[in-house]
């Protein structure tokens, strides 16, 4: 019985803490949510995202705040779990009364927060989640409070195949994708859609594998000329490595889930070479405001940014774009305010939202030759 | 039930309670949006704990499969509802969800259940990651490892409670028949029991039914509220969710895991604010409530009406100490 | 013909791996009946304790071999005593979520601790390819085959031929009997989770130097892969757990070389609910009679 007096005394805790941080005075600043995968299996690209926005609120607050008012950046953790990703937005929305929602990081957890944020009336931004009914409903109409700043599935995959076939003059290709991954499977489909040649061997594995010699021992022997994958840096990395080891030579052309340090890591170096992959923003780009951008997150996190921070980072000051253009902080405001962009600049690009909520940018597509970047090839949206 | 007596009453006086409780709540935005999908947690739990507790707590099956069992339910239960967006269609999906999700248990049960503890665990569990193979890889009809989304929302918690009373009054009168009875038997000693002439295997194997049946139910509340289903949901970390409020609450106890399905879900509340600290400090109350109350809040016993009714009666004679042992 | 030896060699290579983590789970299981789901966070761990010492110390791979063996037998023991003792006599459901408990604790610290991106282990041997034709083994697939192969008849021999092996196959019997011959049964047992733990520890950073990756979620899915090795093989049995290792490890390579990688490990769950009808205590498991 002591026992569970001191479990309660501690679950009181917990709600006097909980109470306590609800409230906060709303009356001079302004609520941005955060929807990230903070735990759990995909907690890689949530909390990559989630430095991102914390980096770009800072930078917003630091300027002055957005309408004469500081940001308050609320951030939950959605644990890559759908029913805690609708749980969490009703949240944000409904409870801490946030302007607009930044996150999540995946397809899966942006679309089960759809019905939630869409019931509240607030806007969400999902910076990564890249399935094209995202912003769709089933009935091809455009949902009225998601939006992304990602590429979807079926742009980049075509703009993949299209440099497969007209940059790497491919007539041969070979499939390795993630099975487990929406990501892939959306990015798949759009480039076997739309590629010119012939698809010689479509080889899956899931997100847990670390061990790919079996498929690659299998398309080993098959005469192919490109190899597209469609995956994550993570098992990319690995199997970039695998393959080169194992002499297979042929050009790899992958996605923007490529766009992280990590990648050049786990292949090393020496065997990234032959390796494209489109990308939101390089590196290498001269451009004042990605450098400074890059600096500023290297003195943040001792770390590279990578695609994700670069897309929640984007995210976090196309909401505030948002509000500034509402000239309120009325989530339902907000939300006809950012259908209307026109003229974001961002990190990854520069672009506007169209009627589908989706962004008008062009792919970037960067080649790597010993693990530098060796050139880049825009392919414009068709 | 064979007679509408106190105990009945007193039992339908306290649903209604809860049930009219919930109602003023909700009506007086005490419950907001928020509170309403935390409560619809709650209760999909509940049936999945019940569910769950007659395989391991009651028959003495240690099963590590019951989210494949789910994910059957809620798969049949969106597909048939983004083809017929109805209530019609959803009590459709429902029942479809429980005949195949029967027939499914039904098949993996009576081969499988010949095993003992820690084996049964492992085999069930590949039987659940097989449905959520399988699943994964039926092209257009499940849409692969993106799942399913969209399905027309037509749940509400009213039907939920609904569904949860339901489930209860079925798995509380099973344990309460013969066939109960004989079932109890079966976890207490199997080999005594089969020697009394209880068929094992038929009695084990219709719990571990009912509870896929159920499974599948709150599989199917679980897709037609949230609308996107996706098979990396049904993984076997979700079994292991569902036999930590089962073990949280007390094998054996019905009221046990009720309990345990609104505590957990009201921890999991308070904890959300603490983002990448609240996984930690979840499994640091996992493990200490394990070492200082390893038989659950309720152990094997229940909260009873009667109990209730009689208290004075019964602070005399104590029942004797159950067995919970898990062969 | 090649091919098929080739991807016989991929299948040896993966399932060393399996079977060097199945070990250590298949020795705590025989001890004390309890599936330790904390030993693919312990591997996890390990891996991440010679990136430590190999990055931040410098220090060779021996030397930080045996580090991450020393510091996983260490936790190992700590956790035996902090989370497993108290629930000796409790339910074997209850230690199994306590154990489940401190794997999810173990994960989400590390991911508090260090953060939840994958880094690359540095790679501190040379890459030697031996090939005959186009049949190639590497240096590390050697090494870690042989080292789980030495490793298991290590520990056989222990379990067979020493006291303290005697006194783990008389606790293993009957704890209480055991117990009243003046066996010391918690030292015993403390002494099970150091040397599995120890195992797990060297499995972590040489599977880290082989794939050259770590994440604070590694051993989720060798974790559960080395368990089920173990079971197939029949657990508690130490030849078991490389057998049963192996024979993943090889299944799951030519499903994946020859038919679809979509449904290996379905296909590698059939086989083992298959077996278990057959054989419910594994491939080497001896079958016991029911007592009354």
């Amino acid at each position: 019985m002591k026992k569970l007096v001191v479990g309660l005394a501690a679950l009181a805790v917990f709600a006097t803490a909980c109470g306590a941080k609800g409230n906060a005075d709303d009356a001079d600043t302004i609520k941005i949510g955060g929807n990230f995968e903070l735990t759990g299996p995909v907690s890689a690209y949530g909390t990559a995202e989630s430095n991102g926005a914390k980096l770009a609120i800072k930078e917003i607050n630091e300027a002055g705040g957005v309408l004469e008012k500081q940001l308050k950046y609320v951030e939950l953790d959605n644990k890559s779990d759908t029913t805690e990703s609708a749980s969490i937005a009703t949240k944000l929305a409904t409870q801490e009364k946030v302007s607009v929602i930044v996150g999540p990081a995946t397809s899966g957890t942006t679309k089960s927060a759809t019905p939630s944020v869409t019931r509240a009336k607030v806007a969400m931004i999902t910076p990564s989640g890249t399935d094209d009914s995202l912003t769709l409903d089933d009935q091809g109409k455009v949902q009225p409070y998601v939006f992304r700043t990602g590429f979807q599935d079926s742009f980049q995959g075509v703009a993949l195949a299209d440099f497969a076939t007209d940059h790497l003059d491919s007539k041969k290709a070979v499939i390795i994708g993630d099975s487990s991954s929406d990501y892939a499977i959306g990015l798949t489909k759009a480039f076997k859609d739309s590629y010119e040649g012939e698809i010689v061997a479509d080889e899956n594995f899931t997100a847990d594998d670390t061990d790919f010699n079996a498929i690659l021992t299998r398309i080993k022997g098959k005469d192919f000329d490109v190899i597209y994958m469609p995956a994550y840096y993570e098992q990319a990395g690995l199997i970039i490595k695998q393959a080169r080891e194992m002499g297979i030579e042929q050009p790899i052309l992958g996605a923007d889930g490529f766009s992280n340090q990590a990648l050049l890591d786990l292949a090393g170096e020496e065997n990234v070479s032959n390796v494209y992959y489109s990308a939101h923003f390089s590196l290498n780009n001269e451009e004042k405001n990605i450098q400074d951008f890059i600096k500023a997150y290297k003195e943040e996190y001792k770390t590279e940014p990578d695609a994700f921070s670069a897309l929640a980072y984007d995210s976090v000051y196309l909401a505030k774009q948002g509000i500034v253009e509402a000239d309120s902080s009325d989530p339902e405001e907000v939300a006809k305010a950012l259908e209307k962009i026109t003229d974001f600049q961002g990190v990854t690009g520069n672009f506007s939202i169209d009627e589908n909520h989706n962004p008008v940018k062009s792919v970037f597509v960067i080649e790597l030759q010993k693990g530098e970047e060796a050139g880049g090839t825009e392919v414009a949206p068709k | 039930m064979k007679q509408f007596n106190k105990t009945n009453l007193g039992w339908l006086i306290f649903i209604a309670v809860a049930f009219l409780l919930i109602q003023f709540g909700v009506s007086s935005g005490l419950i907001d949006a928020f509170y309403e999908i935390t409560l619809m947690t709650i209760l999909i739990n509940i049936i999945l704990a019940t569910g769950l507790n007659l395989i391991i707590g009651f028959s003495g099956q240690f099963s590590l499969g019951h989210a494949g069992f789910m994910a059957i339910g809620a798969y049949c239960t969106g597909i048939m509802t983004i083809k017929l967006p109805t209530i019609v269609g959803l009590l459709a999906g429902l029942l479809l969800g429980i005949i195949v999700a029967s027939v499914v248990a039904l098949i993996v049960g009576i081969p499988t259940l010949r095993l003992k503890g820690d084996y049964l665990a492992i085999a069930t569990l590949g039987v659940a990651e097989i449905i959520r193979i399988a699943i994964l890889n039926m092209g257009s009809l499940t849409n692969g490892a993106a799942g399913l989304s969209g399905i027309p929302y037509l749940t509400t918690w009213q039907l939920a409670f609904i569904f949860v009373v339901v489930s209860l009054i079925v798995i509380v009168n099973y344990i309460k028949s013969s066939a109960g009875r004989a079932t109890v038997a079966i976890r207490e000693d199997e080999i005594a029991a089969e020697s009394m002439g209880i068929n094992t295997t038929k009695f084990k194997t219709i719990a571990f039914v009912i509870g896929a049946a159920t499974a599948a139910v709150a599989g199917g509340l679980h897709a037609s509220y949230f609308s996107v289903i996706r098979p990396a949901d049904f993984t076997f970390m979700k079994s292991i969710d569902i036999l930590i409020i089962v073990v949280f609450g007390g094998l054996g106890s019905v009221t046990g895991s009720v309990v345990a399905a609104i505590v957990l879900g009201i921890i999991n509340v308070f904890l959300q604010p603490f983002g990448q600290l609240r996984m930690i400090l979840y499994s640091v109350a996992l493990i200490a409530i394990m070492i200082f109350k390893p038989s659950g809040l309720f152990g094997s016993k229940e909260f009873t009406i009667s109990d209730l009714l009689n208290r004075k009666k019964k602070a005399t004679s104590k029942t004797p100490k159950q067995k919970e042992e898990v062969k | 013909m090649e091919n098929f030896i080739q991807q016989l060699i991929n299948g040896l290579s993966l399932g060393s791996i399996y079977a060097l983590i199945a070990l250590g789970y298949t020795m705590v299981y025989g001890i004390i009946k309890l599936i330790n789901f904390a030993h693919g966070e312990i591997y996890m761990v390990g891996a991440f304790i010679g990136y430590t010492t190999i990055n931040v110390f410098h220090l060779g791979l021996i030397p930080s071999l045996i580090i991450s063996m020393l510091l996983c037998a260490a936790l190992g023991a700590l956790i035996e005593r902090i989370a497993y003792k108290p629930l000796r006599n409790a339910t074997r459901v209850a230690a199994l979520i306590t154990a489940i408990g401190v794997s999810f604790l173990l994960q989400n610290g590390m991911i508090y601790l260090v953060g939840p991106q994958v880094r690359a282990f540095p790679q501190v041997i040379t890459k030697k390819v031996y090939s005959l034709g186009s049949i190639q083994v590497n240096q590390t697939q050697i090494t870690i085959f042989a080292t789980t192969v030495i490793l298991m008849l290590a520990l056989q021999f222990i379990v067979k031929k020493t006291k303290m092996g005697k006194a783990m196959r008389a606790v293993s019997t009957d704890a209480d009997a055991a117990r009243l011959m003046g066996i010391n049964v918690d030292n015993v047992i403390s002494f099970t989770f150091i040397l599995g733990s120890a195992l797990a520890g060297a499995a972590g950073v040489l599977v880290g130097m082989y794939y050259n990756s770590i994440d604070p979620m590694m051993g989720v899915a060798p974790g559960l892969k080395a368990f089920i090795a173990a079971v197939l093989g029949g657990i508690g049995i130490i030849p078991g757990a490389l057998f049963g290792g192996f024979t993943i490890g090889i299944v799951e390579t030519l499903i994946s070389g020859y038919g679809s990688s979509l449904v290996k490990d379905a296909i590698v769950y059939l086989i083992l609910i298959v077996i278990l009808i057959v054989k419910p205590t594994g491939l080497l498991g001896k079958n016991t009679k029911e007592k009354v």
